[in-house]
């Protein structure tokens, strides 16, 4: 029944299906998502609150084996945490160890490895360097803004040199202005590193804004709902993309979407979009 | 410490500067003073006007200057020594067992549900239930005033242990799990660091009752130390002695309960319970 991956693909999710068994009986949290991503590109998932995004991060990222389907990392199933990847939570006061300086923070990954020291201090410099943290380094994380804390876990990620980024919600507690800073920086970190990028939002300006592609999720029982190509500039800007026409007509669209998932709506083949894709790319 | 410059980096509020609360000596310190000033003075005049008889109550003065006696005499040193010993041995083991067995039980959900009744039960045994059985085992040896130490010191620092070891942030775990911390990482670098407050307060706690039952042992077993030579005190009719003597254990008391404090505080500074204000 489904697709094969793309031969090309560094993340590739087969026909997922998660089922939380509760005291409360059982609740379907994804009933079947199948996606690829390339390697190097930025795909945003978009889809509302519960809809299962969460679930689908801890599946790619191996915290917890799905129900159905599987998740394959540069072709290799992926059984549990794998190497090559890294995860920023939405919740950064506790994802940052409040025990560790900023710089320990950065580097546990790393030591934990056996990385040697030398090689280590380069990697942590270079992304606390590049998050624009250089000044903090012995700062505790709760002695930071939220905004900067969020910049240490990205630093956290970014040295540890994963070939996959996965990002849950994770500028949803950030203030307007530092989010805008923030979803730049990811597109910064994403052209300079070559890494792949899976950003989890419920926010449909920001994953039109971010994307090279958008993912829509359905609401729950959560399908792909549609799988959409952002042929936006690279190069982009706060102010002047979000004011071109065509920014305007991929939110709507998306926006549009969203609303017909939340009517039920179902897209005809689902769990196999790559149809849409390629119906998108034309357009 | 560079953890502190960044607080106090802060604008200074220009009120706070014309009070300068750390000047002179703050009121709380004063009343305290003034508390154990008051404490001292009525101790003084109950036996001095009569209220109960110099026999059974000497006056502050001359328990004061019989404690002032012992800190000369090598004798009381060595009692000090000998209760020290005992209570810092017990402590020590109490601590190591329960931090060993709190980690181990506490990461498993099933020995956690499994031990939990008898925990319960073991828990509220007073240790000093345990003093007939304590004599027969080891007679009047320092063994006896052990055993009943760590048994009342462990179930402070176990029950502490298993609540930090509980309190371990999903989040924070997942993030450990994800950057591909192995078990024995995870316990070193999050269970641990996590645990540290409970540990900390439960060491205080059992450092508190170990002292209590380094003494009773001393004093109803007999095993030498501080408690031993109160009981001989009162025996001998050197009651400002016996007084002295009690009054040497409450410093004791004291400096343990201060000494844990600092420790405390040099091991947590990032703990909210002890670090500066969070700057946003
Ligand atoms: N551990 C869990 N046990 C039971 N149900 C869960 C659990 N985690 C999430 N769910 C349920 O699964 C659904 C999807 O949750 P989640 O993945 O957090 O969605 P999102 O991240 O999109 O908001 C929700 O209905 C939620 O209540
Ligand atoms: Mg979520």
């Amino acid at each position: 029944m489904q697709p094969d991956p793309t031969p090309e693909a560094m993340l590739s999710v087969r026909g997922l299906k998660k089922v939380y068994q509760t005291d409360g009986g059982d609740i379907e949290a994804v009933r079947n998502l199948t996606f690829d991503l390339r390697a190097g590109e930025l795909v945003c998932l978009v889809g509302p609150s519960g809809s299962g995004k969460t679930t689908l991060l801890k599946c790619i990222s191996g915290l917890m084996a799905p129900t159905e389907g599987e998740v394959l990392l540069d072709g290799k199933r992926v059984s549990g945490p794998p190497k090559k990847m890294a995860v920023v939570f939405q919740e950064y006061g506790r994802s940052l160890f409040p025990w560790m300086r900023v710089r320990d923070n950065v580097e546990l990954p790393l030591k934990n490895q056996g990385v040697p020291k030398a090689e280590r201090d380069k990697l942590v410099d270079e992304a606390l360097e590049a998050v624009g943290l250089a000044h903090v380094p012995r700062s505790y994380p709760w002695q930071l803004s939220g905004g900067m804390q969020q910049r240490v876990a990205i630093a956290r990620a970014i040295a540890y040199q994963p070939e996959v980024l996965l990002m849950d919600e994770p500028f949803a507690a950030v203030d307007a202005q530092t989010r805008a800073d923030l979803e730049d920086l990811i597109r910064t970190i994403w052209k300079k590193f070559g890494v792949t990028v899976l950003f989890v939002t419920h926010d449909i300006d920001e994953s039109v804004y971010l994307g090279e592609r958008v993912i829509i999720l359905s609401s729950s029982p959560t399908v792909v709902q549609e799988d959409i190509v952002i042929d936006l500039p690279v190069d982009r800007d706060q102010l002047e993309t979000r004011s071109l026409p065509r920014f305007t007509e991929l939110r709507h669209h998306v926006y549009e979407q969203i609303q017909l998932a939340k009517k039920g709506h179902r897209p005809a083949a689902a769990g196999s979009p790559a149809d849409s894709t390629a119906g998108s790319a034309a357009g | 410490m560079s953890s502190n410059t960044l607080a106090s980096g802060g604008p200074v509020p220009s009120v706070g500067r014309d009070r300068r609360p750390g000047r002179k000596l703050p009121a709380k310190q004063l009343l305290g003073l003034a508390g154990i000033v008051g404490f001292l003075a009525t101790w003084e005049l109950i036996p001095r006007l009569g209220l109960i008889d110099e026999r059974f109550l000497p006056p502050a003065s001359e328990v004061i200057l019989a404690l002032g006696r012992d800190f000369g005499l090598t004798a009381f040193w060595l009692s000090v020594g000998e209760t020290m010993v005992a209570w810092f041995l017990g402590l020590i083991i109490a601590v190591a067992l329960a931090v060993l067995l709190g980690f181990i039980i506490g990461s498993s959900d099933f020995l956690r549900r499994a031990t939990n009744s008898t925990v319960e039960f073991l828990r509220p045994i007073p240790s000093v239930a345990l003093i007939p059985l304590a004599v027969l085992l080891f007679g009047v040896k320092i063994e006896s005033s052990l055993m009943l130490i760590t048994y009342a010191a462990f179930w402070q620092v176990l029950i502490q242990v298993l609540y930090g070891v509980a309190d371990v942030d999903m989040v924070a775990n997942n993030t450990a799990k994800t950057y591909g911390l192995g078990r024995m990482a995870r316990i070193r670098y999050v269970v641990f660091p996590t645990a540290l407050p409970y540990l900390m307060t439960g060491v205080r706690l059992a450092a508190t009752v170990a002292l209590v039952l380094a003494i009773t042992a001393e004093l109803v077993i007999g095993s030498p130390g501080l408690g031993r030579e109160i009981a001989l005190a009162q025996s001998g009719g050197a009651i400002s002695g016996m007084y002295a003597l009690v009054l040497a254990t409450g410093l004791i008391g004291v400096l343990i309960n201060a000494l844990m404090r600092l420790i405390e505080k040099k091991t947590l500074s990032w703990h909210s319970s002890v670090r500066s204000e969070v700057i946003v």
